[in-house]
């Protein structure tokens, strides 16, 4: 389903097999459990990490395992309650995240993919696709949340959320959904991987990182139920390294 | 102009309130640098338009930590607290604000400037650089959100608060940070800075009004810093342009 590499200071987490990458109970129960593994290891080593997550196959992921879940409104909410855990965990990670689209990430996969901090995109093919317009499907509230915390440029969070756009890597580019665009999948995952090593080379302290992004998105980290620090405890944070 | 002792001066060009900080320092928002801004800014009062500029290579670099590191812990919230209340006033301010970004301005130095309903910064020289992630230090809630509501774009907020990017002028521009890049020295971005807000007093808004507008603009913002400025002016004084 997913496996977890580290590599110098990097994590790679790998959406493994040709598949559909369809979010089910497993699948995230795994990836929750590899980004946490990826957290541990990092305190342990000390500052300087980041994680990559790429797919492999045509899809980077094709969104929740719907097919599981059928026609029991039960099951997809199992499901839609499950990735917002796993996005929780994303937006709290104390490292720089990199998501290396590789392939289609439309929906709950386009959405893991809104969690990282980067996204790097092949432009041959796939597509980022917030499919729920066309399936009839509304997008639950922290979806919307992560939406508007990282899509702000005019227009594309109507493109994407309202309208079903297809974005190609390219034109994320130009609606700053996307941070740079590779020819293939391989030189996706391959670039991810620098980036991530050049993020990870800043020596950034995985706490203080963590607190920042979580400080730019609140409403987002809200909405999955990450709860913010006082100001109290990040003043005797100050204190403490001065 | 007052004393060069001063740790800012103030004088008026035309409708301009102008306010430098003085020396070739770092002008690191201590409480003393703090509570000389307020006052200069507070002296503002019957002007048009207000424009804060720096001495030297530096706009300013940010929060003191060496005063930190002698002051009792218990008044470290002295410093970001007198910050807090700053940009409450010029948040409040009953008249448009311009900053000059003179030289680097880092960190706080950097939330500081984009509070100013306009920066113009140097063209040639000196960055915007949000410093906190290199150097460890987490963001004091007001501080965020000086971000979030001066940077709405995305990429352009992680890029400068989540990798430390020194960003100049042109770079600045280009990203929406800042408005404008100004060619030559430091003289000439204040002049420019100060012909802009003549710009913006000359369209005789009543004060009230811009004040009003910009708190409601920024809503995130005034909220974290409302209940911590020098308040409204005394009923029966309502300044005019």
């Amino acid at each position: 389903m997913c496996t977890l590499q580290q590599r110098g200071r990097v994590f790679v987490l790998t959406l493994t097999g040709d598949g559909q990458h369809r979010l089910g109970h497993a699948l995230i129960s795994s990836l929750r459990s590899a980004v946490a593994s990826a957290a541990e290891a990092a305190a342990k080593a000390g500052p300087g990490a980041a994680l990559v997550t790429v797919g492999e196959g045509r899809f980077f992921s094709n969104g929740l395992d719907i097919g599981w879940a059928g026609t029991s409104r039960a099951r997809l909410s199992e499901l839609v309650a499950a990735l917002r855990l796993l996005a929780a965990d994303l937006l709290a990670l104390p490292m720089p995240t990199v998501a290396a689209v590789t392939g289609h990430a439309s929906a709950g996969g386009c959405l893991l993919a809104l969690c990282h901090d980067y996204r790097v995109m092949r432009g041959d093919r796939g597509v980022l696709y917030m499919s729920e317009v066309d399936i009839g499907l509304p997008l639950p509230p922290y979806f919307v949340a992560v939406l508007r915390a990282k899509i702000t440029a005019a227009n594309a969070l109507r493109d994407v959320a309202l309208r079903g756009k297809k974005v190609r890597a390219a034109e994320g580019k130009e609606m700053g959904i996307v941070d740079a665009v590779y020819p293939s999948a391989d030189e996706t995952a391959a670039e991810a991987f620098k980036l991530a090593e050049q993020l990870a080379a800043r020596k950034w302290d995985g706490g203080v990182y963590a607190s920042i992004r979580m400080s730019m998105y609140p409403e987002a980290c809200r909405s999955v139920g990450i709860v913010e620090e006082s100001d109290e405890e990040k003043r005797k944070h100050f204190a403490s390294k001065l | 102009m007052e004393s060069n002792k001063d740790l800012c001066t103030v004088e008026r060009r035309g409708r301009v309130h102008l306010i430098t900080i003085t020396g070739a320092g770092e002008h690191r928002l201590n409480p003393d640098l703090l509570a000389a801004l307020r006052s200069a800014v507070a002296a503002s009062a019957g002007a048009g338009a207000l424009v804060l500029a720096a001495e030297g290579k530096f706009f300013s670099n940010g929060f003191d930590q060496a005063w930190a590191r002698t002051a009792p812990p218990h008044l470290h919230g002295t410093m970001d607290g007198g910050l807090r209340a700053l940009v409450a006033d010029l948040l409040a301010l009953r008249m448009p604000t311009v900053a000059a970004v003179t030289g680097h301005a880092a960190a706080a130095g950097c939330a500081l400037a984009l509070v100013h309903d306009a920066v113009l910064m140097r063209g040639s020289r000196g960055f915007l650089y949000m410093s906190e992630v290199d150097v460890g230090i987490k963001f004091v809630d007001f501080v965020a959100a000086v971000l979030r509501d001066k940077v709405p774009d995305a990429a352009a907020r992680r890029d400068l608060v989540l990798r430390g990017d020194r960003v100049a002028a042109p770079e600045a521009v280009r990203r929406g940070l800042v408005d404008a890049a100004i060619d030559g020295g430091p003289e000439d971005v204040v002049a420019a800075a100060v012909a802009e807000a003549e710009r913006l007093a000359a369209r005789g808004w009543d004060g009230e009004a811009v004040a009003e507008i910009r708190k409601a603009a920024w809503p995130q913002l005034w909220g974290q810093v409302k209940d911590h400025g020098a308040g409204p002016a005394p009923a029966g004084v309502r300044p005019r342009l």
